[in-house]
């Protein structure tokens, strides 16, 4: 709980209004970028080692590089704010208390990629912050920040033009090219990769997503500079993360930190530890995609993507959920899995059915109604979704599933009866109005 | 076209913000989902004569529109209430109880969840993740979040909704 840098949320009172953000420095960075070549601007970006903080932690300074250049077509810029991701509620922070430096980063990243327009995509249910946004981004229009005056305002041929798009209630379009048929005015279906976005994204132009805090991040990179921001942090994944770190604790929040800090001195410090002085029992990482740890697992465990790698679950987007001795484990594990059936758009086969199975099997266990041999079936489930479809919300739904019967095995053996009813229609009967239902007990082996 | 009564049809200050909505996208055919938000927020709900309407509105096929109205959750396929009640139940919410939450949801305004109330006062909605888990569990009414939240909180801002 030592120093640590705030680069998002700063704490500086009213930052989220133009005047305090010019007071402190605010679009002083992207004039400096403008002073630079476009390549020298990505160059910073990839000396400091920032990943992508949607969850696949690519590092940001490469995928800019994939934008071609010269090719007269326009391109596009998509801010990922969707986080729909159920225990993530950090960029909903930028939005309300930073939103002026997520202008500037944008601009920083147009600049660096040659981008004319960007769409940030917000999730239909942040009305409240998609207004508080809107409102900060007529300031920066009004004040020549943004738009055709911004060529006046810092003395340079560059100019950006920054949109709003309000999603309306759909996990998937998170994911970076479902989200771009969103904006297009379509279903939110993914898009076979390649193209990748880089070559054909929004309209068939080249196109990069990055999400809200990767962006918002941009002008603190520019102010220290890429190798003073590659020092922070763990080594591999370098910078400060939000962590909205949610469940059964004192202190639930965003917090501020960098990467590589003891998930321990998060929960205890930080949040104030488990309410009650109970017992951690399990801890999911980075958002319910991520595998679970046992609460016996994570003594020394490090929030990076590569220390979580070596644990064999990852990063995510950095939403810890912390579930304390009392936790059901197996309730948990139902609850996730009618997330992903119910979210997931119904393009592939084994997302599509293989969540509902998922749903329906788990629904069994709560009921106390499944046997070993399913248990095994769930993995095998997991195992033969993960990989198989388009995007990656098949790998989440198999990762989350699998992790939770692996991790808490136990939790879900005790729901096992010594017996077990099979119900079966009567189809000898089932013309008859009076065919019931035939009801078999038997005891399980 | 079903238009007999004027009910379905946008004002012209309306068709102009429309027109600047279009203006942000290189085509048409993403205004979509800005209009489809626009037009619950007048109509109250997108029923089929809506969408037809922002079909020729838009120059979209009516099985477009409908296909896009109907992908997205947020937009009611169903007339819902004045106060739309939504409660979280995904898992910081478990966690914390938002099951008990949503089941005293069910008693206190008397529906099952999705239903509205025969006045068409309230409705009822088991909502995913709504990204406010740091304040578990919560829940929405309309476009207002009420965190950390418990059964009595929940019972005084219902009662508080005239």
């Amino acid at each position: 709980m030592n120093d640590y840098p705030k680069l998002l949320l700063t704490g500086i009172p009213d930052f989220h209004k133009i005047d305090v953000y010019l007071q402190n420095g605010g679009y002083d960075q992207y004039r400096k970028a403008t002073q630079m070549q476009p390549d020298e601007v990505t160059t910073e970006v990839k000396k400091s080692g920032l990943r992508g903080r949607g969850g696949a932690c690519f590092p940001t300074g490469l995928k800019w590089t994939f934008m071609p250049k010269g090719t007269g077509k326009p391109k596009y810029l998509c801010v990922n704010g969707d986080e729909s991701e159920p225990g993530s509620f950090k960029d909903r922070q930028i939005f309300e208390f930073n939103p002026h430096q997520l202008f500037e980063g944008i601009m920083i990243a147009g600049y660096a990629m040659g981008i004319t327009a960007a769409y940030i995509y917000i999730r239909g249910e942040y009305h409240t912050w998609i207004n508080m946004l809107q409102s900060a981004l007529e300031d920066a229009y009004k004040r020549g920040f943004v738009g055709d005056k911004m060529r006046e305002t810092f003395s340079s041929q560059y100019k950006i033009d920054i949109y709003i798009h309000k999603g309306a209630g759909a996990y998937i379009c998170g994911e970076e090219t479902s989200q771009m048929n969103s904006i297009e005015g379509k279903r939110g279906y993914p898009r076979v990769k390649p193209p990748f976005p880089a070559q054909s994204g929004l309209w068939g132009m080249p196109t990069t997503v990055n999400n809200v805090e990767t962006i918002a991040t941009v002008p603190a990179i520019m102010k220290m500079g890429g190798e003073a921001y590659s020092k922070i942090g763990a080594p591999g994944h370098s910078g400060t993360l939000l962590f909205g770190v949610s469940g059964h604790i004192v202190k639930p929040g965003v917090y501020e930190l960098p990467t590589g800090t003891l998930l321990e001195e998060i929960i205890n410090e930080h949040c104030g530890g488990v309410r009650n002085g109970k017992k951690i029992k399990g801890v999911i990482p980075g958002g319910s995609s991520m595998p679970p740890l046992r609460g016996d697992e994570i003594s020394g465990v490090r929030m990076d993507e590569e220390s979580l790698k070596r644990h064999g679950t990852h990063i995510g987007t950095g939403g810890i959920i912390v579930m304390d001795e009392d936790t059901d484990m197996v309730r948990t594990a139902l609850r996730i899995a009618h997330f992903y059936h119910h979210e997931s758009c119904g393009q592939c086969t084994p997302c599509r059915e293989g969540c509902g199975w998922m749903e329906k099997m788990l629904k069994r266990a709560y009921r106390g109604d499944i046997t070993s041999k399913d248990l095994d079936m769930l993995v095998n489930i997991s195992n033969n979704i993960e990989g198989n479809t388009i995007c990656a919300l098949g790998d989440a739904a198999a990762w989350a599933i699998r992790g939770f019967v692996t991790k808490f095995r136990d939790d879900f053996e005790k729901r096992i009866q010594s017996k077990r009813t099979f119900v079966a229609p009567n189809i000898v009967h089932g013309r008859r109005n009076s065919a019931s239902t035939l009801v078999f007990e038997s005891e399980v082996g | 076209m079903m238009l007999e009564t004027n009910e379905i049809v946008f004002n012209e200050e309306e068709l102009r913000e429309i027109e600047k909505i279009k203006s942000k996208y290189p085509q048409t055919q993403a205004a979509l989902m800005p209009v489809l938000w626009k037009a619950q927020e007048k109509f109250g709900w997108i029923s089929e004569d809506v969408m037809q309407y922002i079909a020729e509105l838009l120059q979209l096929p009516m099985a477009h529109v409908q296909g896009v109205a109907s992908f997205y959750t947020m937009y009611h396929k169903k007339p819902a209430g004045r106060y739309h009640v939504q409660v979280c139940t995904n898992v910081s919410c478990l966690i914390n109880g938002g099951d008990n939450l949503l089941n005293h949801a069910c008693e206190k305004l008397g529906i099952p969840e999705g239903d509205v109330t025969s006045d068409g006062k309230f409705s009822l909605e088991e909502v995913e993740c709504m990204g406010a888990c740091g304040g578990a569990p919560m829940f929405a009414v309309n476009e207002d979040f009420y965190e950390s939240s418990d059964i009595c909180k929940f019972g005084n801002i219902i009662d508080s909704l005239q």
